[in-house]
Parts: C-alpha cells; structure tokens; sequence
C-alpha cells in the first residue's frame, strides 16, 4: 500500500495535450475494449443484478414482481437440504484441494523436468480439457459403473474388491472430485509449466553445481519461484470447486442420501425443479458472498505483490 | 489507489459473477400483451402454437402440418403458427421463455408442472371460453381435474394414462416365465425378478429410480397402487409414512439385497431405465405405456418386446395419473385463446381428427395399437376411439390387454402438492434402501416425514 501511494500517479503528471495524445492512440483499444465491455455486461453483469433483486422477490414473470424481504432466505435455510448442500460443498472444496490441488503442480515439475517427448506429454495431460465436460463426466459414470465399470475391472485384477464408488454415500463425494480432478488437470498443468518456464535457468544451473538433486531444486528454487502462482491458483481453485454443479447433476442427482447435494446444485433444483426462482436467487448470493471473501484475499495478494515489486 | 480500487470492484463483480450466472434470468416486466380484444368473432387472429413435431419425426411432422391446412380451412380467420421443439417443454427454459416474451399463445405441458404454473399464475384462466368446447362433457372428470384449481380451469389434455407395471417379454421367456402372465402380486414379481437376474451378468430383474427427484416420483406410484396416499386429505401434512409406505421400502430392500435382482448400478435417473429396457437387459420397472412408445422411439427397444400390466395388488386402489396438454398465455387476448380452444378440440379431442386420425397414422407406417391417450373413459367419444385404435393396430394390442382390464377398476390419482419438492425428499429415502444394506426404513420415513411436514406447512 506504501509502495503504491508513494509512487506519483504517472498519467497526472503528463500535460494536458500529451494525456489527449495518449487517449487518441488507444481508441482503436478502447473500440476493442467496448465489445468485450457490452457482453459482459449484458450477458455477466446485468444477469447478476437482476439475480439479486430476483433473490428479495416473489416473481411469476407475469405479474409485477413482490418484494418478500427476506422470506426467499428463510426457505432455502430452512430446507432439510441446506446444511447438507452447504457441508458437502466445503467437503468438495476441501477434498479437490488435497486431491487436486498438488496434482498438476507436480506434473507440472515432472513435465518440466522431460528431455524428450515434453510436448506430446502436454497434449496428452491437456487432453480431457478438450473434452465437452458433460461427455468427461458421463465417461466416469462408466468407469464407475459397480458391476462392468473400469475401475472394479482394475481394482479385481490386483485381487482388490470392487467398490461402490458412486452409489455409497461415504464414496460418493470422493469420487466426484476425482472427476473434478481429472477433468481440470491439463489446465493446472499448462499454467503451472507457464510459471516454471519462466523461473531464469541460471538459478538451477547454479542449485546443480551446488549439488542439489531434483528435490532440493524444487524445494529451494521451483517453489520460492512459484510461491504467488501457488497461492492465486489455490485461491482461484477454492472458488471454482465451490461452485460445483455439473459433476452432482450428471453422475448422482445429489444422492445417495443427499450426500452430493451441492449448493450450486440446490440452486438449479430450487429454480428450475421447484420453479422457485427467489430461492435459488437466495442460494446464489450467499454462495457469492462466501465467493467474495476468497475473491477479496486473492486480491490483497495480488496486490501484495505489486506492491513487493 | 483509485486504480486500484476500481479494479478491486471490478475484479470483485467478475467473481461475483461465477457464483449466480448459473440461476439467473432475466425480467420481463415490461411485457406486453399480444395484442388487443377486437370484439369481433369472425376478425382474423394468429396464434403461435407449440409441440409441432420436430423434423428429425417426419411422419408426424407432416400429419401436423396437414391437419394445420385443414383446420385453417374450416375456420379462415385463424393462423396457426405452429413452434417445434424436442422435447416439447423444457422445464428449465419455461421461465426464461415466459420472461423474455417467446411463450406460446398456446403452449404445452406436462401434468407434473400444472399445478405449479396455475399456482404461479403463468397461465390464463380459460373458464369463461369452455362452453364452445363441446367435447368437454365428454372427458373424463378426473383427466380434466388436472387442469383444474378451485373452480377454474386453465388448460385442455391431449395424453393421459396411469402407472403400471413395464415388462420384457423376451426375457420373461428366456427366463422360463410366461409372458402372457404377467406378476399379479409383489411376490411374484420378486420370484420373476431373480430368474430374469439369474440370466447372467448384467441382467436386471427389477428396476427403479432413486435420483434427481425420479425415486420420489416412483415412490408415489407405488404407494398410491397399494392405497397409500402422499398427503392427508387437506394438503397439509406428509401421509406417506404408513403401513403402504414402509411396505414399498421393505419390497425394495428385499429385492436389491437378499434377492440380489435389482443390479449394482443405483441412484438411475429417467433416462437409465429408459435405456437399460432399450438394451434389452432389464425385466420389469413401474412404468405406463407411454415408457414402451419412448423406449421404442428413442432407446432402440422394440414394440413387440414389450408388455404392460397394472401395478401389482393395485386392484381397487389408485394410480399415479401421468400425461400432458395445453395450457394459454396469461397474455393471449381472449380471441387467441377461442381460436386455441378451436385448435385444441379439432386436433386433440375429435375422434378419428389429428392424433386421433388412426387411419393415417397406419399409412404411415406409425405405431398404433397403445392403450394411449385415455381421455374419454367408457364415454361415446372414448368408445369410439378404442374402436379406430382396434381397427388400424399394428402393434400386438394383445401384449397391453392386462394393463387395459385393470383400468376399470383404478382410480387415477394426481400428484400430491409441492410435487416435485416431496420427490426430493423421498429420493434420499429410495436412495438409502438401494445403497445400503442397512437402511433403517423407520427412521428414513419418519425424517422425510418431519421434512416433508415442513414444505408442505409452507403457503399451503
């Protein structure tokens, strides 16, 4: 914040004919800038403010909308669903960050570290990115599958018994998130190797003469390097697996016993299975809420190291 | 520092953004109607219409279209624009469609949403406009009940059928069973059910759904088939933990765990079922006739396959009624919603006319022979469709004959209020009895009661 402040702000300093200068050479810019401006805001932002007036009304869509106050939120808070949509979504979270969150920064490393076929190794972790997601995660539904399913045919080569992956609900939430994960790992992986290609080669070369193995490099140079894109792709994680919808949707319809019922998941039940539309407004703000904390301290870091540089 | 904290606000939106893209919608208030009452009858009116056959369905698709000159030929003011979509509704887009203007004056729907839409207000009141409809006298009271709140009425049927029970006759024969008999009791079903399981790997006996609100759905249908009921008499309170209740749970969890008929593979939605009596795999599953037509259409299943009986030990008692039909634009002028109501009788009431016209749907080479739509009962008009179905079948009509005598003793039974809400409550009790061995069905009934008691206290 210091640093910031004390940095005179450049563009006041110019005089007036160099600021309208400078103006005129970016309006081919700001001509790009209005496009991507317009969409957002029709089709990301507006939606969101509607969404919240929508969350402190009664509205058919055909009659005037009526203000409720706050009785949209007391019937999301009080169904038997809520804390179980809640607990499950900070389980997912939880449990996408100790499966998945090491994943692809390992890979990543691994990847980094090839000689030979590094870019064919890429493709093949980027791959299931590629895939539409509906048609990865109805792929698990296969390798899930109690009886003919992949993993059971794996788990009973090794003489292993096959487990009920999907249908237990002490399993269920679990393999979700392997879902997750295997669904958004390439992406990880992509931005992590960004991140390690951009570490200068000298700081390894002199960690090898030194006589650090891959491990000590890693430990003293790739993660010090790498120490803000770790924490902005945690942050970022915690918000995307919070929102999880279309694993729940597709492979569990919540169950069994409610134990995938998500937050994300309540809502589209409450809008479109309930045709309750105030609710699933009052589920999504919370949901932003809590989003917003995570969004706040992802910036303060960002900002941080601004500040740092 | 201004810099920084306008990009902190705008970062903040975006973010926000992720978190209620997903429900939202958008406005809609400022609607208007479509158009204004001029007063005179013969003046000319356009209406939009929905549920045109898509064009993948070519055969109906032009049965549709002819029917469409015809009636416009009968009455030359009206214009019919007909709106095709598959499938006919989505109740995922009905909202957006209502609020950005693009409903139809006339549109469609499933049983399961009337209520709810009537409640909501989404569609007109059409009472006022039902005496040039002739052939309402005729429709069974109960069919045009589902259309129905208080002393109102807010649509017209075009399907209607009951719950039954769906079976394979192929593998009832492989399996050593008769298919010309089907299960009258749930113990037969549960001794057929481990025959057609011993076939082999991947042969299910019985099926049923337990997610995505479909274990719930099921669950009635097979309570109301042993006289059970969802709610009390006056919509007040959970009715379903009862003797008929527990017995429903108790069947299941025999079935899937000491009979081991019921597969591995739980939580199965709509389509699973759908798909597994396709793949010719699956025995037996609730279902009307309707499920045959679907998973023959769509699932590579072939009519001639399959059979449908009533719900076991359902005599006497009641069915989980099921179907679909129109309803109007809570803005259509009262001109479009007379020349829907012309619509409608010519195309869905009239016997012989528009999906009623057997004859043509033969020379199509469509199926004709189910025991659906029953919209007219025992009544002239419904006699004399039974008629033409017989006379133009070409599918075996033989293979419904058990499900068709035990109508007359079924009463048909509409869904309980807050649908779909109760359905998501017993879902998590389905559920439980086919993923756990150890499922407690007293207690999973008496906490979906207490839930269940909870929604229903709500605005009721």
């Amino acid at each position: 914040m210091a640093v910031l402040t004390a940095k005179p702000p450049v563009r006041r300093s110019l005089p007036q004919g160099a600021a309208r200068r400078a103006v005129g050479r970016n309006l081919t810019a700001y001509g790009f800038l209005c496009g991507a401006l317009i969409c957002f805001a029709f089709f990301s932002w507006y939606p969101m403010v509607r969404e919240v007036f929508l969350s402190f009304q009664e509205n058919n869509f055909v009659d005037p909308a009526k203000w409720v106050g706050f009785d949209n939120f007391r019937t999301v808070i009080e169904d038997p669903a809520f804390r179980s949509a809640w607990l499950n979504t900070a389980a997912f979270t939880g449990l996408s960050l100790v499966i998945g969150y090491a994943v692809p920064f390992v890979l990543a490393v691994v990847l980094n570290e090839l000689r030979h076929a590094r870019g064919y190794l890429r493709f093949v972790v980027y791959l299931p990115v590629m895939l539409p997601p509906a048609v990865g995660v109805l792929l698990f539904k296969w390798f899930y599958d109690p009886g003919a399913g992949l993993f059971n045919q794996v788990l009973a080569v090794f003489g292993l018994p096959p487990l009920a992956w999907l249908d237990s609900s002490s399993t269920a939430l679990v393999s979700l998130v392997l879902v997750s994960t295997w669904m958004n790992l390439g992406t990880g992986t992509l931005i992590y190797l960004a991140a390690l290609q951009s570490i200068p080669g000298e700081l390894y070369e002199s960690a090898e003469l030194d006589g650090a193995g891959l491990f000590k490099r890693v430990w003293h140079v790739t993660i010090p390097q790498t120490k803000l894109i770790l924490l902005v792709m945690l942050l970022l994680q915690v918000v995307a697996t919070m929102q999880v919808f279309i694993e729940p949707y597709l492979l569990t319809g919540g169950g069994p016993e409610n134990a995938t019922v998500t937050v994300a998941y309540l809502m589209y039940q409450y809008a479109f299975n309930f045709g309750d539309f105030g609710g699933g407004g009052a589920l999504g703000l919370m949901l932003m809420v809590v989003l917003m904390v995570f969004s706040a301290i992802y910036l303060r870091v960002s900002r941080d190291n601004e500040g740092g540089r | 520092m201004r810099t920084t904290s306008h990009r902190k606000a705008l970062s903040l939106l975006l973010v926000a953004g992720l978190g209620l893209a997903a429900a939202s919608c958008g406005s809609g208030d400022d609607d208007k109607p479509a158009a204004q009452s001029s007063g005179d009858a013969n003046a000319p009116v356009t209406i939009t219409v929905g549920c045109q056959p898509p064009k993948s369905n070519p055969k109906e698709r032009a049965g549709w279209d002819e029917d469409i000159a015809e009636f416009q030929k009968l009455h030359p003011n009206i214009t019919i624009q007909s709106k095709d979509a598959f499938p006919c509704i989505n109740p995922d887009t009905f909202q957006a469609k209502l609020a950005g203007g693009t409903q139809e004056d006339v549109f469609y729907v499933y049983y399961t949403d009337v209520q709810k839409i009537i409640k909501a207000k989404q569609a007109a009141d059409i009472t006022p406009y039902l005496g040039e409809v002739k052939a309402l006298k005729d429709i069974r009271p109960d069919v045009q009940g589902v259309f129905k709140s208080e002393d109102k009425t807010y649509g017209l049927p075009r399907n209607n059928y009951n719950m039954g029970l769906v079976y394979n006759r192929k593998l009832f024969t492989q399996a050593g069973l008769n298919p010309d008999s089907p299960p009258k009791t749930w113990t037969e079903v549960q001794e057929a059910a481990k025959k057609i399981a011993g076939l082999g790997a991947g042969y299910t006996g019985f099926g049923e759904y337990s997610a995505g609100n479909t274990g719930g759905w099921h669950f009635a249908a097979s309570l109301y088939a042993r006289g059970g009921s969802m709610v009390a008499d006056d919509g007040k309170s959970a009715a379903f933990n009862s003797a008929e209740g527990k017995a429903v749970l108790e069947n299941l969890k025999k079935m899937r765990w000491d009979d081991n008929s019921m597969g591995t593979k739980q939580l199965l939605q709509w389509e699973d079922l759908m798909r597994m009596m396709g793949s010719g795999k699956l025995g037996m599953m609730i279902g009307a006739p309707d499920v045959v037509q679907s998973v023959n259409n769509d699932f590579q299943g072939k009519f001639e396959d399959y059979g449908v009986t009533a719900v076991p030990e359902s005599d006497g008692k009641s069915s989980l009624s099921g179907g679909d039909g129109y309803m109007f634009n809570p803005k259509a002028t009262p001109e479009k919603i007379k020349a829907g109501l012309a619509w409608l009788e010519f195309h869905e009431l009239t016997p012989g006319k528009g999906q009623f016209d057997y004859e043509r749907a033969k020379s199509q080479g469509r199926p004709v022979g189910l025991p659906i739509p029953d919209l007219y009962g025992n009544s002239a008009p419904g006699k004399e469709i039974v008629a033409l179905r017989k006379q133009f079948a070409t599918v075996p009509v033989d293979h419904f004959t058990p499900y068709v005598d035990a109508q007359a003793s079924i009463t048909n039974k509409l869904e309980p209020p807050k649908a779909q809400e109760l359905y998501a409550v017993l879902d998590v009790a389905m559920s439980a009895v086919l993923t756990r061995k150890d499922a407690d069905i007293d207690k999973l009934l008496s906490d979906a009661e207490g839930k269940a008691n909870k929604i229903l206290a709500k605005n009721t």
